[in-house]
């Protein structure tokens, strides 16, 4: 699934995030919005998510243009920065979400559904805990079943806002490896957003730079540390 | 141009959902209350001035006022001292203990007023031994106070113990640190940061304290002129088909509901941070 | 007996104990009278009184206007809840400070107020009578003025843990393909159940022993309108001690277990969310 943003912006208050941004995401790739706060990286994957209307420009998901299309009907999967587990449902109730809701046409039978959750589970190191409650489980494993219900629905591809800003080092580490694990998998399309340089360099395919809505550099990781674009991009890197 | 949010109700659910609130508390509660002053005003105003100074009228107002600056003062005293205890120590039985505070909140004003018959009344507990000495608790000011007392006791607790747990003891323990004393702290630390808190429930107990109802009129006797506060001299009133003067001592009832809504609303937005929960 | 020193903060002995001394005095021995005058009358007179057909009939007037009543303030005090925390709309805080009138008005002013509107000369029960349909003086009556009473309950109750709920709950939902009703239905609403559960026993327990603003409004005829506060006053005015402690009992019990369904539902949302 390629995606494709052109020329988007989006304004708060008078105050601009994004400026006449554009990128393209090709199929299978595992691209890093990387920058300080502010720079519009997580307007951008709200935007592309659906959750924000972008102001003026278009978004294409392989060619189709999305740009009014509801979050609903975009067959994304979004992992939050803090979760946003449905804490009054089981593990396994969190994760067959996305198929429960389906229509009855698309809907999977209960067989299906559970055999889709172990499969799950099993993926991301969760097994035999389905039955258990969110304030059961740890951080890191919260995690893992937000991203498990993301993927339940076999979306087109996975956006995550800073997935591992709300874990310490080590959990980090190894949700890091278990994730680009999962990408390589699955060959999902994939955009994480993060503020963290080592993070983005170690995990993505490519790297777009963004500062003050505007990207100052997109590469492979090689070719933004081998040469820097901009006097930014140079300093951010120190 | 921007676009709402995609996960905000489109403007056609919003609006209908807005209008049938907004018909819903018309009619509910604005209804009701246009009726009072409506009523109040049906024979103009001499009528209503006259409504409100008649000599029994007057007594009903300065009895409601008089319990009022009784029972108010007591239970926020209480209701300080009680949430110091509650909200700044640990201890066994707390969750019980407040939910023995909150008792009187969920009793029928009745119930409350009977209680105090069985205690006080002339085939009470108490009774003879009143009787003996001449003391006069039911019938009288004494037993309207303690019954207004009961129904109005939960509602500064209740306003402060929530504020005060949210608010923490490091302050407290920060003052004791620098040596300052129990009461000192309380003064100069403790009560800045819940003044507002207790305003609020002072109000709150005020409204209830004079618009009491069920209690009080278990307790009273209805001797008119003498053991009739406001509401019962409305009813009274309205049991004589006097409408009119009914709903003219009824208006200044209203009336102060309606001051403690303003005065309730400027606080809960002035400082609303400082009131904490506004459970129920 | 000393208490240890269970907290750096002075003064726990004496606001405890003066708290305990003010509760005992207003509170618990009252009610200790209360419940011993039952007892020392015996159980069979206690039964006899307190189940007699007349306060039976009491007890359903009382217990079902007060749950019909609830039942409708749960669904339209929700939705009031609902448009006040997530909608913007002009004079919101005018319709948020009107909320609380029934906790502000006296009860005996909302009585003939509430009269004067639905009896058959009133605003909405002129409008009403060529239809045949009275509401006055009838247990209709009733069941609207603890509508009135009883709205704050659920508002208050269900609008701080609304104004709580983080949206990226309903975000997430909205990303795995939810409908809005389905996120409301099974997100929201989850959540708030509890809230509206407490708020719903507590409109549930003042509406079955309100007495100010109903016994204008309800006609008040034994085994048809009577409420059960009332036939407490009634006893009392003939001197029947027995007769009006027993059907206090019974609605003191009533009122404990509504208390208690609150704590329990309270106790088991902190338990479920591992505070």
């Amino acid at each position: 699934m390629t995606i494709e943003v052109q020329t988007v912006s989006k304004a708060f208050d008078g105050h601009s995030a994004l400026k006449n941004l554009s990128i393209e995401i090709p199929d299978g790739t595992f691209v890093a919005l990387l920058g300080p706060s502010g720079s519009g990286k997580t307007t951008l994957l709200r935007i592309i998510a659906g959750l924000a209307y972008a102001d003026g420009g278009t978004i294409l998901f392989d060619r189709e243009n999305v740009t009014n299309v509801p979050v609903q009907q975009r067959n994304i999967g979004f992992v939050f920065q803090n979760y946003a587990l449905f804490r009054h449902m089981t593990v396994a109730e969190n994760i067959t979400f996305g198929l429960d809701v389906m229509k009855r046409r698309h809907r999977p039978n209960r067989a299906d559904r559970t055999a889709r959750v172990d499969e799950l589970l099993e993926l991301v190191r969760l097994d035999g805990l389905g039955k258990r409650y969110p304030a059961q489980l740890s951080g890191g494993q919260r995690q893992r079943v937000a991203l498990a219900r993301a993927l339940a629905r076999k979306p087109r591809f996975l956006l995550l806002d800073e997935p591992f800003g709300a874990l310490d080092a080590k959990v980090r580490q190894e949700l890091r490896g278990a994730l680009r694990n999962i990408h390589d998998q699955l060959g999902l399309t994939s955009i994480f957003v993060t503020h963290d340089r080592e993070e983005a360099f170690a995990l993505a395919d490519r790297i777009a730079i963004l500062n003050d809505g505007r990207i100052e550099q997109y590469g492979t990781a090689d070719d933004i540390s081998g040469s820097p674009a901009t006097e930014f991009v140079r300093d951010f890197l120190q | 141009m921007t676009r709402a949010s995609p996960l905000d109700a489109p403007l056609w659910l919003k609006s209908s959902l807005i209008l049938i609130v907004l018909a819903y508390i018309a009619v509910v509660i604005l209804l009701p209350l246009a009726a009072v002053f409506s009523e109040a005003f049906a024979s103009g105003l001499p009528a209503w001035i006259e409504a409100i100074s008649e000599p029994d009228a007057q007594a009903a107002i300065k009895l409601t006022l008089l319990v009022a600056v009784i029972a108010v003062p007591l239970n926020c005293v209480f209701g300080v001292v009680a949430s110091w205890a509650v909200a700044k120590h640990d201890f066994p039985g707390k969750a019980l203990l407040v939910s023995l505070i909150d008792l009187p909140f969920s009793v029928s004003p009745v119930v409350s007023g009977l209680v105090y018959v069985l205690l006080f009344g002339a085939g009470g507990w108490l009774g003879p031994w009143l009787q003996e000495h001449d003391i006069q608790i039911i019938f009288a000011l004494p037993g309207i106070v303690l019954a207004t007392i009961f129904v109005t006791f939960p509602f500064v607790a209740r306003e402060l113990i929530p504020l005060m747990q949210s608010q923490g003891r490091d302050e407290e323990e920060a003052a004791l640190s620098l040596g300052a004393t129990g009461w000192q702290t309380f003064r100069k630390v403790t009560l800045p940061n819940i003044r507002w808190g207790l305003l609020y429930g002072v109000l709150l107990t005020n409204a209830r304290a004079m618009g009491e109802f069920g209690a009080v009129s278990v307790v009273s006797g209805h001797i008119r002129g003498e053991t009739n506060t406001m509401p019962l001299h409305i009813e009274l009133l309205y049991n004589d088909y006097n409408l009119a003067a009914a709903f003219a001592v009824a208006s200044l009832l209203a009336g102060l509901a309606l001051v403690t809504l303003v005065l309730k609303t400027a606080l809960e937005w002035r400082h609303g941070d400082a009131i904490a929960s506004r459970g129920h | 007996m000393t208490f240890k020193r269970r907290s750096a903060i002075p003064g726990f002995g004496l606001t405890l104990g003066l708290t305990l001394l003010w509760l005992s005095l207003i509170v618990l021995i009252p009610l200790t009278a209360l419940v011993l005058r039952a007892a020392t009358g015996g159980w069979a007179h206690f039964i006899e009184t307190a189940f007699s057909e007349r306060a039976i009939a009491a007890y359903r007037v009382s217990f079902g206007t007060a749950l019909i009543a609830a039942a409708v303030n749960a669904v339209f005090g929700l939705l009031v809840a609902f448009v006040l925390v997530r909608y913007r709309f002009p004079g919101q805080r005018l319709l948020s400070a009107l909320v609380d009138l029934p906790f502000a008005l006296p009860t005996a002013v909302a009585g003939i107020a509430l009269t004067a509107i639905y009896a058959d000369t009133g605003w909405v029960g002129k409008l009403l009578a060529p239809y045949g349909i009275r509401l006055a003086y009838e247990p209709q009556g009733i069941v609207i003025a603890l509508i009135f009473i009883g709205l704050p309950f659920i508002v208050r109750t269900v609008e701080p843990v609304l104004a709580d709920l983080g949206v990226e709950a309903e975000e997430a939902a909205a990303t795995l393909g939810a409908s809005r009703w389905r996120t409301f239905r099974s997100v929201v609403l989850p959540e708030i159940l509890p809230a509206l559960i407490t708020g719903f026993a507590l409109a549930f327990a003042r509406g079955v022993g309100e007495y100010g603003s109903v016994i204008f409004i309800a006609g008040n005829m034994p085994f048809k309108s009577e409420i059960a506060p009332l036939l407490i006053v009634t006893s009392l005015e003939e001197f029947d001690y027995a007769g009006a402690t027993g059907i206090a009992i019974v609605m003191l019990l009533a009122s404990l277990a509504a208390l208690l369904l609150i704590n329990w539902v309270q106790h088991r949302e902190r338990v479920r969310r591992g505070l």
